[in-house]
């Protein structure tokens, strides 16, 4: 049965204020009893406040081969990070 | 007085306890894993409820009996659960039917339940409705999932239903001596929660294209402790290991 059932992906917010997070994966014939197996497999020890699901095939991915390209040219940018700036004195709490 | 609210705690906690069990035997067994934890999660809330309304009754009788003890080490004939409850799993189809049935009777009574003037029983109520909410909720999106699925799905839901009709009346049998209980507002009268338990069932059975309910002989009385072969079976295997190893403990 399981096997005929499309795969969602469990996003779980943990307490308010918080993102949704995610957590896992659950066969379901539906969103609606996507939810409730969600619930009942990822929020049963308190874990969560809220729950999202998607549909897996729904969510567009990045190609790992191209990670290269993708990912490692932002190594060699350090002047992205906002840490060369003198902060005034006057400035607190940044 | 006290006699009258032992038995009645026990047929709370014993309604509990018993399904639970039931749904257990479904452990490694459902259709699939989410299905499993789901049953599993429902059978675990229901021996929660167990628990607490088995050890409240052994306070009331007052005879050093705990919820283990009364669970673990009574007979059939002592069980005060409704002849529901007891009944095989059958398929997921009667599975569903028999849950839907239940969970719907117990919202109803747990919704007055929180009313209760013993405010014990109100509180474990409170705890417990809310699980029965989800019960209610999850069974009733199967029931109509599966009788407004395909042929094979809604043949076994009609199949499903078929065999527990007869066990309706019972569910709801209140005792001449629980009357007292009920003016008091301790107990809720069971009898007054059939007329939206019966247009609850209907509403949903339409929404599912299933046959109304069937006007058929009923059998009696869970309540009184005269139960069907099911609920030995049952015992024999729920009660093994404690009745094996009395004082064993881990």
């Amino acid at each position: 049965m399981s096997k005929d059932w499309p795969l969602w992906e469990v996003f779980v917010r943990a307490r308010g204020g918080l993102d949704h997070r995610h957590v896992g994966s659950v066969h379901a014939p539906d969103a609606e009893m996507a939810l409730r197996h969600a619930r009942d497999t990822y929020t049963r020890r308190m874990e969560g406040v809220s729950l999202w699901v998607v549909k897996s095939t729904d969510i567009a991915a990045s190609d790992p081969d191209q990670s290269g390209e993708l990912f490692e040219p932002a190594q060699s940018k350090i002047y992205r990070h906002p840490t060369f700036y003198e902060l005034p004195d006057a400035v607190k709490h940044m | 007085m006290s006699d009258i609210l032992f038995r009645s705690l026990l047929e709370l906690g014993d309604d509990s306890l018993i399904l639970a069990q039931r749904l257990c035997e479904w452990c490694g067994q459902a259709p699939s894993v989410e299905v499993d934890l789901s049953l599993s999660n429902l059978g675990l809330d229901l021996m929660g409820q167990a628990t607490l309304f088995l050890g409240y009754a052994g306070e009331v009788e007052g005879k050093g009996r705990d919820a283990d003890r009364l669970a673990f080490h009574r007979d059939a004939e002592q069980f005060r659960n409704c002849l529901l409850v007891e009944q095989p799993n059958g398929d997921f189809g009667q599975t569903m039917a028999r849950q839907f049935l239940f969970s719907t009777y117990q919202l109803a009574l747990f919704e007055g339940l929180v009313g209760s003037t013993d405010p014990r029983i109100a509180e474990i109520a409170a705890k417990a409705v809310k699980e029965v909410r989800y019960h209610a909720d999850i069974s009733a999106d199967w029931v109509i999932r599966l009788g407004d699925g395909t042929e094979e799905s809604h043949q076994r839901m009609v199949d499903g239903f078929d065999w527990f009709w007869r066990f309706i009346d019972d569910m709801f049998a209140v005792d001449a001596n629980q009357r007292a209980l009920i003016d008091q507002g301790v107990l809720v009268d069971r009898a007054a929660l059939r007329p939206a338990f019966d247009a609850r069932v209907a509403e949903v059975l339409a929404e599912a294209t299933l046959p109304a309910a069937q006007p058929v002989w009923q059998v009696g009385a869970g309540r009184e402790g005269r139960h069907t072969e099911h609920l030995s079976h049952l015992l024999g295997v729920m009660q093994q290991l404690p009745r094996a190893h009395p004082e064993a403990a881990w």
